[in-house]
């Protein structure tokens, strides 16, 4: 384990789950402060859906799943999968705080040799299930994982993180449609609904809304959420696990976010799907994100 | 001249595929509505608890296979080869070939030879794409023997693999037995002036070419090349140096296909005269599978005619 002796300790403490020591708040900004630093050394990256998942991923890897960073492949452990495959860096700065990877490797996000490819290799890091960055094909392969898992009886529940945009995709909905017919009550679809894709607003590119409708109607037991207050995202993800009953429903959290949010100059603004800060702009955003968590709290190992 | 007919090889799938459900119970199968022609429906009779019908959706049924095989089970998955590599090429691409996970695709319904229901269900280019995607194993067997032989082959190999089967019945070559191996060309005919390299229901052709050839006193050594990818470069190269020519069969586009694999073998290391039989660039049509080979010329006359044509060559050179 990496972690710095002067970090607070919010690695997960053991591999059982239900951690409900850990700020999560908190925990999302440090997040946020890697995601940042990585990218901005990297020279490119998608900063604004990584911020909007910032609580969205602090919630799963250190209050709602269990997993075990000693042991990446341990069969009982909750899978996870990154769809919005371009907001990497988050989920890099979750394996590094957890303790899967070291924390100067994050510096090697995006260069050649890396484990820390432009979007997640199931091949190169532990605690990664799918190979992603193809949008719209996460869900599927989490419905195959949560199909093997009820086929085996094992105690184990699957989530896939996907953007908003990505829902453009159809493969989602045929995703959605297997899901709900065999009833797969350990599967949640988490929405980064940050209202943002790549070319602009998606409710004037190809309207998504009503999302939430949508969910349902293809049967799934939807919660929307504020996807910025961690302990409620917390309260939305964690579906009880397994029982053997058959009626239940996948979940479907629509969670509504800011893109870019935490860095007061990118909320919102869609330019920074997808470009790195510039020196300056990196000491703003950092400053800020310090001033939340105090100095001592971010220094890095 | 003409081999006696024996099953379709999609029939030698569902029945290997049976048979390998039984000994190895982490096998799981996927079909995309189509379990009554692919002839997966055996295995899913038999075992009903490992067959999930993706219904008419090949693009989550290939991520359905990868989170099944991420978890640990043998995922088989079918379709009309059309539909699973030109619908879900992305998803074998990403979900399965880049993540380097064991999934078995079985395309029924290869090449033309399905023939009245037309282009639209025809695959002519699932091979191509197919050995575009790195790990992938790509067979394309002649018969029912050698089909039993290819699908357990795929079973044991250790990345992604896709076998094309197809609808007609197919003409026997193998009968007392194939050694199909992957990376194994089988030269199942001896000769020294030509070689015939074909696959699939083009492999039954090219023995009777050579024995129209051999009737015209031309010694046609005939290659087995099921296992397009990994290829064999060694007995291909061998062929081109000791028969001097070489002409390729196949029951698909010529663009990226068995003869582009052959010919890069041979270009890089033993170049000899090559021609190659397959569709040229178009679509072909509906009606009876004899007739549709007849007029496109995936035939016996036709790599025979190639054959003389390259000797002819040969002899003015």
């Amino acid at each position: 384990m990496p972690a710095s002796p002067e970090l607070p300790a919010v690695g997960p403490a053991s591999a059982l789950g239900a951690r409900t020591g850990v700020d999560l708040a908190r925990t999302a900004d440090r997040l946020r402060l890697l995601a940042l630093e990585m990218i901005a050394k990297a020279g490119s990256g998608h900063p604004g859906g990584s911020f909007s998942a910032a609580e969205i991923v602090a919630a799963l890897f250190f209050r709602v799943m269990r997993h075990d960073p000693k042991r990446p492949e341990w069969p009982a452990r909750d899978r996870f999968i990154l769809s919005k495959g371009h907001a990497a860096p988050i989920l890099y700065a979750a394996l590094a705080e957890a303790g899967y990877i070291e924390r100067g490797e994050l510096d090697t996000l995006r260069r050649v040799g890396s484990r820390l490819q432009g979007h997640p290799s199931v091949r190169d890091l532990p605690y990664v299930e799918a190979s992603t960055g193809s949008l719209g094909q996460g869900l599927s392969v989490a419905a195959g994982l949560a199909l093997g898992a009820r086929m085996d009886g094992a105690d184990v529940r699957v989530f896939a993180l996907l953007g908003d945009g990505e829902c453009q995709e159809g493969q989602v909905w045929e995703a959605a449609m297997f899901a709900a017919h065999h009833r797969l009550s350990n599967l949640v679809a988490i929405v980064d609904r940050n209202a943002f894709q790549l070319d602009g607003p998606t409710e004037a590119i190809v309207a998504l809304e009503p999302l939430a409708a949508k969910w349902r109607a293809f049967g799934w037991d939807v919660v929307e959420v504020d996807g910025h207050d961690a302990e409620a995202v917390a309260a939305a993800l964690d579906v009880p696990r397994p029982d053997g009953r058959r009626a239940a429903r996948p979940r479907a959290v629509v969670a509504r976010t800011v893109k870019g949010r935490g860095v007061s100059f990118m909320e919102g603004q869609n330019e920074f799907h997808g470009r790195a800060p510039t020196p300056e702009e990196l000491e703003r955003a950092r400053a800020e994100i310090v001033a939340r968590l105090g100095e001592a709290g971010v220094r890095r190992a | 001249m003409s081999r006696p007919l024996g099953p379709a090889t999609r029939e030698a799938y569902g029945q290997e595929l049976l048979a390998l459900g039984r000994e190895r119970p982490e096998i799981v199968v996927l079909d995309g509505d189509l379990s009554k022609s692919t002839m997966t429906k055996h295995f899913a009779e038999a075992f009903p608890e490992r067959f999930f019908n993706a219904g008419i959706a090949e693009a989550d049924m290939v991520g359905l296979a990868a989170g099944l095989a991420r978890w640990g089970k043998l995922p088989f998955v079918s379709s009309f080869a059309a539909f699973l590599m030109s619908k879900a090429f992305d998803q074998m691409r990403i979900s399965v070939a880049y993540a380097g996970l064991p999934v078995k695709f079985v395309g029924s319904h290869g090449g033309i030879s399905l023939g009245e229901d037309g282009v639209s269900q025809m695959s002519v280019e699932d091979v191509a794409l197919a050995r575009a995607l790195p790990g992938f194993a790509v067979f394309v067997p002649a018969d029912a023997e050698e089909t039993r032989r290819a699908v357990r082959a795929a079973a044991d190999w250790p990345g992604p693999a896709f076998v094309r089967v197809g609808r007609p019945k197919a003409p026997v070559v193998y009968e007392g037995g194939c050694p199909f191996q992957p990376g194994r060309a089988l030269r199942i005919r001896e000769g020294r002036d030509v070689t015939l390299a074909a696959n699939g229901l083009m492999l039954a052709a090219a023995l009777d070419a050579a024995d129209r050839l051999a009737s015209e006193g031309v010694s046609a050594r005939v290659l087995d090349l099921c296992s397009v990818k990994p290829l064999d470069e060694d007995e291909v190269v061998r062929a081109a140096r000791e028969t001097g020519a070489i002409v390729v069969a196949e029951e698909h586009l010529l663009a990226g296909g068995l003869g582009s694999a052959v010919a890069m073998a041979v270009a890089a290391e033993e170049p000899v005269p090559m021609a190659f039989v397959g569709l040229a660039d178009t679509f072909a049509e509906s009606g009876r599978p004899e007739e549709l080979m007849q007029k496109y010329g995936l035939t016996a006359e036709r790599i025979a005619a190639e054959a003389r044509r390259l000797l002819r060559r040969r002899a003015r050179a």
